[in-house]
């Protein structure tokens, strides 16, 4: 098999291994280490320094989140509007329940074309729903047009970040992709040389091929409008020369009005790239006689996503305008990538938003992929409390848990149990102490430091000693003390 | 001024040098201090893990004990967030309306201990003496659930002899992160490498903070790889004097 064939598997949540172990591989290399500790670094710094100019910018992601949140508590009203709008203006509007649905909607829309060729805008939506291979099972040939996807599809890769998806790939990397997969022997790495290569291929694919798959950043329902942000132009391609466009989009992703544009682009290119604004923002509302595609097909997703709308804690996780905010200030993601979460949506926000998609059957390890640092709700620019609701998958996946047997065998299962019941009463979390001091004593040494522990306690000594549990714990301390007083 | 002290419950077990610290220092202020004997835990451990039920037997058990004070010091900023934010939620889901209004009263009188000194008593400069180099590390929970901010650097800034040097990359985790340590021990150590490299560049003598948690992983590396360098929390810095220096063990 190929290595796409393999690194579907590792983008699947329902098969992906558990984060600590996914994490691992990553961790021992440091070439991909610093490929995205590098790529991140410099996305931070020019959204931090974009962001200090904006004087108004708490203000800014406030009304952005209540745009957001609004919309959502509206969303069945909202999506008719859309649906309504967009209709009169000349598109054709469909409902996917599910990734199956979904697929099965875009292939037929394929079919009534006889396209046996796509070009593609960059969407992790049709990541999300793995459309690439259904497609190219059911014998449709795929071109991406983002430079970074077209990377990943050469490359065989699968993406590690939601805006910028070859974000591990360094120069060098992307020189021996091109030259190996556009039989470019002597290719150099100067970026100018690499672009140059990607046009050419894609000027190729943009004359030739009359079907186009977009996702959205924006629906506006008052409007029937699609918005579209990105920086190189190529989505404005697959915009101008295609006769058919087919627009895949979580049913989320609905604002109410036009003008409500005005707060989230000025959000989004700050938050993405780090950018006042964006370089090219595409928008279209139905068809347009005589300019850009003639057929156009909106395919909204569900996909889990109404679940989570029905949730009052979970729902802001639904506010997401996919700005990658979240993975950039992640001290998590700087070291692990975006492969680790197993899911085409890594860092803090696949963290909450990948196991409630899979209903919390699948990816039950994300939610603990955190430290709690809260870095991601700080820059979150529609202000998603991503710690509050990683708490609130966790105490799900413990839940889960509880009825499993299997949880005898987790120490820390146990011990949290135990300490749970030695919290309940003073002089039983004392007692705990004292036979806890004597139990650490056989493995502290003469430094007064323990180096090494068994079971879990392993996992902490694995790069950090412990210091041997004092004497005297506080509380007696202060109990002599106020003996002596007396 | 009376105030009870809660210190929490790995204070109490690891780090007793800390509360006495906490006890030296708010008396020499004038502080009444008192010691409720029935502590335990505020619930954060189960909390952040998963385990709801418990952490919520643990809050209601803690709002009942400090119900009657004053104001309850908190030598730990992750603590004081844990009762300042999942509390509400907490109490919220599981509890009753005579719960939430008892924590209501209570919240308001909650201090972690640099906000105590500056904003109830209302002082920067405590006396204290350290000459020494020094780093803070700005636990997240402290700068982003309590937004401390320049709180812990007025304080270090009235200690006589002692030279702040910053941090880079001061708002950056450390990799604790209580059972994340545990449960994603490798991530969580890559985490730390990187915070140490940040610490190491200062060339200071101590590293401090107001999270013995974060000090716990920082100083269990620098042990491990003879650093040169202590941790120590920032009430044994602002207890010390010309008489009474610090306690550091180790």
């Amino acid at each position: 098999m190929s290595r796409a064939a393999d690194n579907l598997v590792h983008l699947d949540p329902t098969v992906a291994l558990p984060f600590p172990q996914a994490a691992l591989p990553v961790l021992r290399n440091p070439q991909l280490r610093k490929n995205v500790a590098h790529a991140i670094d410099v996305i931070q710094a020019k959204r931090g320094k974009l962001v200090a100019e904006k004087t108004d910018w708490q203000q800014l992601r406030d009304a952005a989140s209540a745009i957001r949140a609004h919309a959502l508590d509206h969303l069945g009203f909202y999506l008719e509007q859309f649906e309504a709008n967009c209709t009169a203006a000349g598109g054709h509007v469909h409902w996917a329940t599910d990734t199956a649905d979904a697929r099965r909607i875009i292939l037929d829309l394929l079919r009534q074309q006889n396209a046996s060729e796509v070009i593609k805008i960059k969407t992790m939506t049709s990541a999300e729903i793995q459309l690439n291979p259904a497609l190219e099972a059911a014998g449709v040939s795929v071109f991406e047009t983002d430079l970074a996807e077209i990377i990943l599809q050469l490359g065989e890769q699968e993406p590690s970040h939601i805006v910028v998806p070859a974000l591990h790939v360094n120069r060098a990397q992307v020189r021996e992709i091109f030259a190996r997969t556009m039989g470019l022997k002597d290719l150099s790495d100067d970026p100018q040389a690499l672009t140059a290569a990607a046009r050419h291929y894609l000027r190729q694919k943009f004359l030739r091929v009359p079907t186009a798959i977009s996702g959205a950043n924006f629906l506006i329902a008052e409007t029937g409008g699609v918005a579209i942000v990105e920086s190189e132009g190529n989505g404005r391609m697959c915009l101008t020369l295609p006769r058919t466009m087919i627009t895949l989009a979580g049913i989320e992703k609905v604002i109410p009005r036009f003008q409500d544009l005005e707060v989230m682009l000025q959000v989004l290119a700050r938050s993405a790239t780090g950018e006042r604004m964006n370089p090219y923002t595409s928008l279209w509302t139905g068809v347009t006689p005589g300019d850009g595609p003639q057929n156009f097909h909106v395919v909204l997703l569900d996909n889990g996503r109404s679940s989570i709308l029905a949730r009052p804690r979970h729902r802001q996780t639904l506010q997401c305008i996919r700005c990658g905010a979240c993975m950039n200030s992640c001290p998590v993601y700087r070291q692990t990538g975006g492969h680790a979460y197993g899911s085409v949506y890594p860092g803090p926000i696949g963290a909450i938003l990948t196991p409630q998609l899979m209903q919390m059957h699948h990816a039950q390890s994300l939610p603990y992929a955190s430290s709690l640092c809260g870095a991601c709700y700080e820059v979150c620019p529609v202000k998603i409390n991503i710690p509050e609701v990683l708490l609130e998958l966790r105490s799900e996946v413990v839940n889960q848990e509880r009825k499993q047997p299997t949880r005898f065998f987790d120490p820390l299962y146990i011990g949290l149990r135990i300490a749970s019941l030695l919290f309940s009463r003073a002089w039983l979390f004392h007692a705990a102490q004292g036979f806890g001091r004597l139990g650490l004593r056989l493995f502290t040494r003469k430094d007064g430091w323990i180096h090494s522990l068994p079971s879990v306690g392993g996992k902490w000594t694995q790069t950090r000693d412990l210091r041997g549990l004092p004497s005297q714990p506080f509380h007696a301390w202060w109990a002599a003390r106020q003996k002596e007083a007396k | 001024m009376r105030a009870s002290l809660f210190i929490t419950c790995y204070n109490d077990t690891l780090y007793p040098e800390t509360g006495k610290a906490v006890v030296t220092l708010l008396e020499r202020l004038g502080v009444e201090l008192d010691f409720n004997p029935r502590q335990t835990c505020c619930g954060q451990m189960h909390a952040n893990t998963g385990f709801r039920g418990e952490a919520f037997s643990q809050a209601k058990r803690l709002i009942r004990l400090y119900q009657d004070t004053e104001a309850v010091v908190i030598p730990s900023s992750s603590c004081v967030a844990m009762i300042r934010d999942q509390y509400p939620i907490l109490v919220e889901e599981l509890g009753n309306e005579n719960l939430r209004k008892q924590l209501e009263a209570l919240l308001p009188r909650v201090y972690e201990l640099s906000e105590f000194l500056i904003d109830r008593l209302g002082v920067e400069d405590v006396g204290a003496y350290f000459p020494h180099r020094v780093t803070y590390h700005s636990s997240c929970h402290g700068l982003r659930a309590l937004n401390l901010g320049d709180r812990p650097f007025r304080l270090l800034s009235k200690v006589r002899g002692l030279e702040h040097i910053p941090l880079a990359n001061a708002d950056r985790c450390c990799g604790f992160g209580g059972t994340f340590s545990i449960k994603n021990a490798e991530v969580s150590s890559a985490m730390l490498a990187v915070k140490l490299q940040d610490v190491a560049a200062t060339a200071a003598e101590y590293c401090t903070a107001l999270d013995n948690s974060c000090l716990m992983h920082l100083g269990g590396a620098m042990h491990r790889q003879y650093a040169g360098m202590k941790t120590i929390h920032l009430a044994q810095i602002l207890a010390a004097t010309e008489a009474l220096p610090a306690e550091v063990t180790l």
